[in-house]
C-alpha cells in the first residue's frame, strides 16, 4: 500500500501533518499534564465553597415557651479581590441606593476592616426587598454573595439583659483564643446567655462545595456532595425562668429604676430577672442594632446596666433577718431577746432613728423583725461582735464576714450571666484603714440594720432570702435549667452544687421565718399578705446619698422588699429594689407580692394595685442631673487622661519643648 | 468484473468514510455535552444545538448520495463554471450580503444565512486541480505558476476585503497541492519558518529561542554533512539561515514592538495570541491591561483542567457552566479536553491524523492528476483547520475564527466539508479512470 509513490514530496507532506499532530499532543500534554495550574484556576472559578451557618440554638422558658425565635436573614458579603472589571457598578448603586463614590468609600471600610482575599460584611441584616432585589441581579456583581445568617426576634419582648444580644465579632474579640474559629463576619453572643452559652448556642458551621457557572450563580453540589460537611444546629437551652412571669415584672417596673428577682429557693433556679428600665431585645437585632445601642447608651436611667446583678444597694431593714440569724447561732441573743428601744438607739452617743417608740415594739426577735426596730439589730450587730468568746471587735468582726461569705455576700455568686458584681462586705482591713487601726463596734452598728459600708446586689439578696427559706442551704442562682435537653452538662455542673451554710440550728432559721411571717401579718408587709399562703416577708427602706456638686447630698430612700412563700415549703423567693421610691412597704412590696400571686396562683385579683404599680411613675428628675455631671465628669476625666497621655508623648520626643509646655498647661488647666 | 464496473458504492473508500463518519458523531457529542444542564431535559429536542446538527448531517448524507450517484466528469466539466459561479456570489455578497459580528461575508435567504466564501473552496479546489491537470500546463514555469496562485487568491482577497480574515487564511492552505505538483522547495520553507519565526519570537523568550535556532542550525548542518562537503556554499546558507533568523528574533521584533508598534497595537496582537503583554514591551504611561483575550484563557482553563483521564463525561465543569464563550462552534474541542483529558484529546488528534494521511494515500493512488491535485486539497483544507483550529484553543495560535471540521456546530461548515470530502469519495470511486 505505501510503495505506491516515488515522489519525496508526498512523504514530506506527509511528515508535516504528523509534526503538527505531535506539536499538538506535546502543547496538550502540557496543558494538561504538566501544568496544574488550570486545574487550580478551574476550580477557583467553578467551585463555590459556601459556609453553611447553624441555626442557632434557641432558648425556652420553664414551660418550654420560647423566648426568642430564629429568622433568617442575609448579608451581602464581599470578597475584594474576586470584584472584576464586569462588576455592574451602576445597577448595584441603583438598587443600594447609593452613589459610585459611596460605593468606593464602603468597599474601602471592607477592604481596610478585612484585606482582599478575605471576605467581609458589605451590608448586614438585609431587608426583604433588598434581599430579592439583589437576588435577582447577583450574578453581576462578581465578588459579592448573599449570605445567610439566622437573626433573632423576640416574642415577649422581655428579658433583654437577661438574654443578651448578637453582634458581628469584633476584630479585638477575633485575637482571643475563645475565639479562634470565628471568622470576620460572624456573630457572636456579646451579653448575657448568649455570650455564656456561646459555645452551645452557636451549633458547627458546615461547608457545602457547590458548582457555579459563567454568571456566578451557584448551579450543582460539586462531586454529589461528598466533600460536603453539615452544619449541626445549636444546643437549645431550657432556662427556669418564667417567661410569662418575667414579662409580668418588667410590667410592674416600668416608670421605675430598680430590679425584682425570683428565685425558686429549691432548685436556685432564676424564675424572672427584672431589671428597670427594661427595654425591647428586638431594638438591639436588625440593621438600626447600632443606632438604638448608642440611643440606650445614653439614657441617663441606663437600661443597659443590669440593675440585679451590677447595682450594689445597702440592703436596708431586709438586713435585719440576717444579723438575727447571725446573732442567735453565735449566742449573742435568744429568740426572747428583747431591747426596751423607745424611738432610737443611744448607746453609741449618736442617735439612730427608730420609727418606732411604743413600748414593746422589740420586746422579742420575732416582734422586732415585724417592727423592723433599728434599734434591736444595732444592738444586736454590737453583741455578735463584741462577744466575749471571740475576744475583741477585730476578731468578732472577722466571725461575722465569715457567716457573711457563706450567705453569699461580698463576692459574686456565679449567676451565669457575664459581670455580675460582688457588693461589698467590710472586714477588719477596711475599718483599720479607715480609722487607723482604732476602732470599736460604735464605729459600725448600723450594719446590723443594713446601712452603712455594707452593700450588696439585689441578687445576693433573693439569694440569701432563699437559704433562709431552705433553712440552711442554696444553689447558687442560675437560668439554665438544661443544655440540649441535659441537665447534666458539664456547664451545669457548679448549679446542680449544694451550698451549706454554716451549721445554724434550724430552730433559728424557724425564728427568723416566724419573724418574716409576722412582718406580713401585724408588721411593715402587710401589703404581702396573700388568701391561703403563708408569706414570710421584710421591707426595707434604705436612705443614700449622692455627692452633688460636691456635697453629701439625701436623696430619696430606695424601697427594698424581700419575700419567700409559702412558709413552710418554699416554692419562690424575691428581692425588689425600687430606687429612690420611697418606703419599702409602698413600692417595691407591691411588687414583690403581686409577682409572688402571679406565679403561686396563676392569677392577680388585686387589680386596683396591680393598675398603680403599673403606671407609677418614680423615675425623679434629679437621676438626669446626676447622669450629666457624672457623664461631664467622666468626660473630663478621659480628657485628662488623653492631655497626660499626649504630654507624655511629646516629652518622650526630646527637644520639643513648644509642644511639652502645650501640653502641660492643658493638663493643668484641665486639672483645675 | 473490473474494478470500475462495480456499484459505485463498492467502489468508494469505506475507511475514510468510518473516519469522517466517528468525528462527526464526536462532534454532536461534544455539542451535547456543552449545552447539557441536566438529565430533565429531553435529548430529542429540536430546539438544541445537537438536534439540529444531527438534522444537518442527515442533509449532509443526503447531498453525499446526490453526489456519489452523480458521473465523476461532471465534476471536472463543471469546475471552472463552479468556479466562475463562486466568484460571482463573493461579489454580489458586497452588495446583498448581510452583517454577522462585524464581517460581511453572508448572505440571508429568510433565516437561513448562507457563507460564499465557504463554498468557495470547494470550487477553488476543482478550478485549482483542474489547472493543475490539464495538458497544456507546465508547472514548472512561472506563468503558470502565477495563474495557479491568481485561482487561489482571487477568492482569498475577496473573502478579506469582506473582513472575515480567517476564512480567507485558510486558502493559504491550497499551496501544499501546488507544492505537491512542483512548487519550490524553499518557497515552502521559507514561508513556514518565516510564520513559526515570527510567532515563536513572539511566545518564547529570547534565551531559549537563540539556543533553539542554534540548535536546528547545528543539527542542519548534521544533516547535510555530506552536502556540505561537496558544496561550501550550503554551510553559508546554514550560518546566513541562522544570522538572520537570530537577529530577526532577538532583535528586529523587539525594536519593532517597543518603538514602531503603538500600545494598543502590541495589544491586540499578544491578545490574539492569548497572552499578556510582557513588561518590557508595555508602554509607560498606558495602564498594563491584565486580562489577555478571555476566550484563550477560559479555553485554556477548560482544556487544562481535564487532567491526564479528564473529569469525566457531562462533568466538566467549565464547559458545563459556560466559562468558555463560543464553546460549541470554534471551542469545541474545550469539552473534549476538559471531559476526556490527556487521553480524549491525543485520541481525537491522532484520529484526524488518521484521517489526513488517509487522503494523502487516496491522493497518492489516483491515476488522474485532477483527483490527486483534488485529494490533496481536501487534505489540507482539512489540515489547516485542523491545526490553527486546536492551536488556537491551546493559545498557540491567534483566535482568528475557523471551525473544526465535522466536530463545530454549524450547518454550512459541516455541508461544506460533507460536500468536499463526498466529492473525494466519488473520485476515488473512478481512481483507475483518466478523469478529463
Amino acid at each position: 500500500m505505501f510503495n505506491f509513490s516515488n515522489n519525496p514530496r508526498a512523504w514530506i507532506v506527509r511528515l508535516l501533518f504528523a509534526a503538527m499532530a505531535v506539536v499538538l499532543i506535546f502543547r496538550l500534554f502540557n496543558l494538561q499534564v504538566w501544568d496544574d495550574k488550570y486545574k487550580i484556576l478551574a476550580d477557583d472559578q467553578a467551585i463555590f465553597r459556601k459556609v453553611i451557618y447553624p441555626a442557632r440554638g434557641s432558648i425556652v422558658d420553664r414551660n418550654g415557651k420560647p423566648m426568642l425565635y430564629n429568622n433568617v436573614t442575609f448579608d451581602l458579603v464581599v470578597t475584594p479581590s474576586r470584584i472584576t472589571k464586569d462588576m455592574d457598578t451602576v445597577t448595584f448603586c441603583g438598587i443600594m441606593g447609593i452613589t459610585p463614590a459611596d460605593f468606593i468609600k464602603e468597599l474601602n471600610k471592607v477592604l481596610v476592616k478585612n484585606g482582599k482575599q478575605k471576605p467581609g460584611v458589605y451590608k448586614g441584616e438585609l431587608s426583604k426587598e433588598l434581599n430579592a432585589r439583589l437576588q435577582e441581579n447577583m450574578y453581576l456583581f462578581p465578588g459579592f454573595e448573599l449570605v445567610e445568617r439566622s437573626m433573632r426576634s423576640y416574642p415577649e419582648s422581655a428579658g433583654a439583659l437577661m438574654l443578651g444580644y448578637l453582634s458581628e465579632v469584633t476584630p479585638a474579640m477575633l485575637e482571643n483564643s475563645r475565639f479562634s474559629s470565628y471568622r470576620q463576619g460572624d456573630y457572636v453572643g456579646m451579653s448575657g446567655l448568649e455570650n455564656v452559652y456561646e459555645e452551645e448556642l452557636r451549633g458547627t458551621r458546615g461547608v457545602q462545595y457547590l458548582v457555579r457557572d459563567v454568571m456566578n450563580r451557584p448551579r450543582d453540589a460539586y462531586k454529589n456532595g461528598d466533600m460536603d460537611t453539615a452544619a449541626i444546629g445549636g444546643k437549645e437551652l431550657e432556662l427556669y425562668v418564667d417567661a410569662e412571669l418575667q414579662a409580668y415584672g418588667e410590667k410592674l417596673m416600668s416608670g421605675k429604676i430598680g430590679s425584682a428577682i425570683a428565685i425558686d429557693p429549691r432548685t436556685g433556679g432564676i424564675l424572672a430577672m427584672v431589671s428597670a428600665p427594661s427595654f425591647d431585645p428586638n431594638l438591639l437585632t436588625g440593621a438600626e442594632k447600632g443606632k438604638h445601642f448608642g440611643e440606650l447608651n445614653k439614657m441617663a436611667t441606663k437600661p443597659l446596666l443590669n440593675y440585679a446583678t451590677q447595682a450594689f444597694y445597702p440592703p436596708g431593714s431586709t438586713f435585719k433577718p440576717i444579723t438575727g440569724l447571725v446573732g442567735l447561732d453565735v449566742g449573742a441573743i435568744t429568740p426572747a431577746f428583747g431591747y426596751p428601744c423607745f424611738g432610737g438607739y443611744y448607746a453609741c452617743g449618736k442617735r439612730v432613728g427608730c420609727t418606732h417608740s411604743g413600748h414593746g415594739h422589740a420586746a422579742n426577735l420575732k416582734v422586732a423583725l415585724a417592727n423592723s426596730c433599728n434599734a434591736y439589730f444595732c444592738d444586736v450587730f454590737r453583741k455578735i461582735v463584741d462577744l466575749p468568746k471571740f475576744g475583741g471587735v477585730h476578731k468578732g468582726l472577722s466571725a461575722w464576714y465569715e457567716y457573711m461569705e457563706h450567705f453569699g455576700f461580698g463576692k459574686p455568686l456565679g449567676v451565669d450571666i457575664s459581670s455580675e458584681g460582688g457588693g461589698n462586705i467590710p472586714d477588719t482591713n477596711y475599718f483599720n484603714r479607715t480609722y487607723n487601726g482604732n476602732w470599736n463596734s460604735c464605729n459600725m452598728s448600723i450594719i446590723g440594720m443594713g446601712q452603712g459600708e455594707v452593700t450588696v446586689t439585689p441578687l445576693q439578696l433573693a439569694n440569701a432570702m432563699c437559704m433562709i427559706a431552705n433553712k440552711g442551704y442554696f444553689y447558687t442562682p442560675h437560668l439554665v435549667r438544661s443544655i440540649g435537653g441535659d441537665p447534666k452538662h458539664p456547664k451545669l455542673k457548679k448549679y446542680l452544687e449544694k451550698h451549706q451554710t454554716t451549721h445554724i440550728p434550724t430552730e433559728y432559721y424557724q425564728a427568723v421565718i416566724d419573724g418574716m411571717e409576722m412582718v406580713v401579718t401585724n408588721g411593715t408587709g402587710k401589703v404581702a399578705q396573700l388568701p391561703g399562703i403563708a408569706v414570710s416577708a421584710k421591707t426595707g427602706t434604705v436612705e443614700n446619698y449622692a455627692l452633688l456638686f460636691g456635697k453629701k447630698t439625701k436623696l430619696d430612700n430606695h424601697s427594698v422588699f424581700v419575700c419567700f412563700a409559702p412558709k413552710d415549703n418554699p416554692k419562690i423567693a424575691i428581692a425588689v429594689v425600687v430606687q429612690n421610691a420611697g418606703y419599702g412597704a409602698t413600692w417595691a412590696g407591691p411588687v414583690a407580692s403581686l409577682m409572688m400571686e402571679k406565679y403561686l396562683t396563676d392569677s392577680v385579683k388585686r387589680k386596683p394595685l396591680e393598675e398603680k404599680m403599673f403606671n407609677a411613675n418614680l423615675v425623679k428628675k434629679y437621676t438626669y442631673t446626676i447622669d450629666s455631671l457624672q457623664r461631664i465628669k467622666d468626660r473630663l476625666r478621659w480628657e485628662m487622661k488623653m492631655a497626660d497621655k499626649e504630654s507624655q508623648a511629646a516629652m518622650m520626643k526630646r527637644g520639643d519643648t513648644l509642644l511639652v509646655n502645650t501640653m502641660l498647661e492643658r493638663f493643668y488647666r484641665l486639672k483645675k | 468484473m473490473p474494478t470500475h464496473r462495480k456499484p459505485v458504492l463498492a467502489r468508494i473508500d469505506w475507511p475514510t468514510l468510518l473516519l469522517v463518519l466517528s468525528l462527526i458523531t464526536v462532534g454532536i457529542m461534544a455539542v451535547y455535552t456543552s449545552e447539557y444542564t441536566s438529565f430533565s431535559e429531553p435529548f430529542f429536542n429540536m430546539e438544541k444545538s445537537h438536534m439540529k446538527q444531527l438534522m444537518w448531517l442527515c442533509i449532509s448524507c443526503f447531498i453525499g448520495f446526490i453526489i456519489l450517484f452523480t458521473d465523476s466528469k461532471v465534476f471536472y466539466s463543471l469546475s471552472n463554471l463552479s468556479y466562475v459561479f463562486g466568484i460571482f456570489l463573493l461579489l454580489i455578497t458586497f452588495v446583498i450580503g448581510g452583517e454577522v459580528k462585524g464581517s460581511h461575508s453572508f448572505i440571508k435567504f429568510g433565516s437561513f444565512t448562507f457563507q460564499p466564501g465557504e463554498a468557495c473552496k470547494i470550487f477553488t479546489a476543482l478550478a485549482l486541480a483542474r489547472f493543475l491537470s490539464a495538458q497544456d500546463t507546465k508547472f514548472n514555469t512561472l506563468k503558470d505558476r502565477l495563474i495557479a496562485t491568481a485561482i487561489v487568491m482571487i477568492p482569498c482577497v475577496l473573502i478579506i476585503l469582506q473582513n472575515e480574515t480567517g476564512l480567507a487564511l485558510v486558502y493559504f492552505a491550497f499551496f501544499l497541492p501546488m507544492y505537491r505538483e512542483g512548487l519550490p522547495n524553499s518557497i515552502l520553507i521559507v514561508g513556514i519558518s518565516g510564520v513559526g519565526l515570527f510567532l515563536s519570537s513572539l511566545l518564547i523568550e529570547r534565551l531559549p529561542l537563540f539556543i533553539g535556532i542554534t540548535v536546528i542550525a547545528l543539527l542542519c548542518v548534521w544533516l547535510l554533512w555530506r552536502q556540505i562537503k561537496k558544496q561550501r556554499i550550503v554551510i553559508i546558507f546554514i550560518v546566513g539561515g541562522w544570522l538572520i533568523a537570530v537577529t530577526f528574533s532577538q532583535l528586529i521584533v523587539p525594536y519593532i514592538f517597543k518603538n514602531v508598534f503603538k500600545g494598543y497595537q502590541v495589544e491586540r496582537i499578544y491578545s490574539m495570541l492569548g497572552q499578556d503583554v510582557p513588561l518590557e514591551f508595555q508602554k509607560p504611561g498606558e495602564a498594563a491591561k491584565k486580562d489577555a483575550d478571555y476566550n484563550v484563557r477560559q479555553s485554556k482553563i477548560a482544556i487544562g483542567s481535564g487532567g491526564l483521564a479528564g473529569k469525566g463525561i457531562m462533568n466538566g465543569t467549565q464547559t458545563k457552566y459556560s466559562f468558555v464563550p463560543e464553546q460549541h462552534t470554534d471551542f469545541v474541542f474545550c469539552g473534549i479536553g476538559e471531559q476526556f483529558g490527556f487521553i480524549g484529546s491525543m485520541m481525537l488528534v491522532l484520529l484526524y491524523l488518521t484521517l489526513l494521511l488517509r487522503i494523502v494515500v487516496l491522493a497518492e493512488r489516483q491515476r488522474s492528476v485532477f483527483s490527486r491535485v483534488y485529494c490533496y486539497c481536501v487534505a489540507s483544507i482539512l489540515f489547516f483547520h485542523f491545526a490553527i483550529n486546536l492551536s488556537m484553543t491551546m493559545g498557540l495560535a491567534p483566535v482568528i475564527g475557523i471551525t473544526l471540521p465535522m466536530l463545530s456546530y454549524g450547518g454550512t461548515s459541516l455541508l461544506s466539508f460533507s460536500v468536499l470530502i463526498f466529492i473525494m469519495l466519488r473520485l476515488d470511486a473512478d481512481r483507475h479512470i483518466l478523469i478529463r
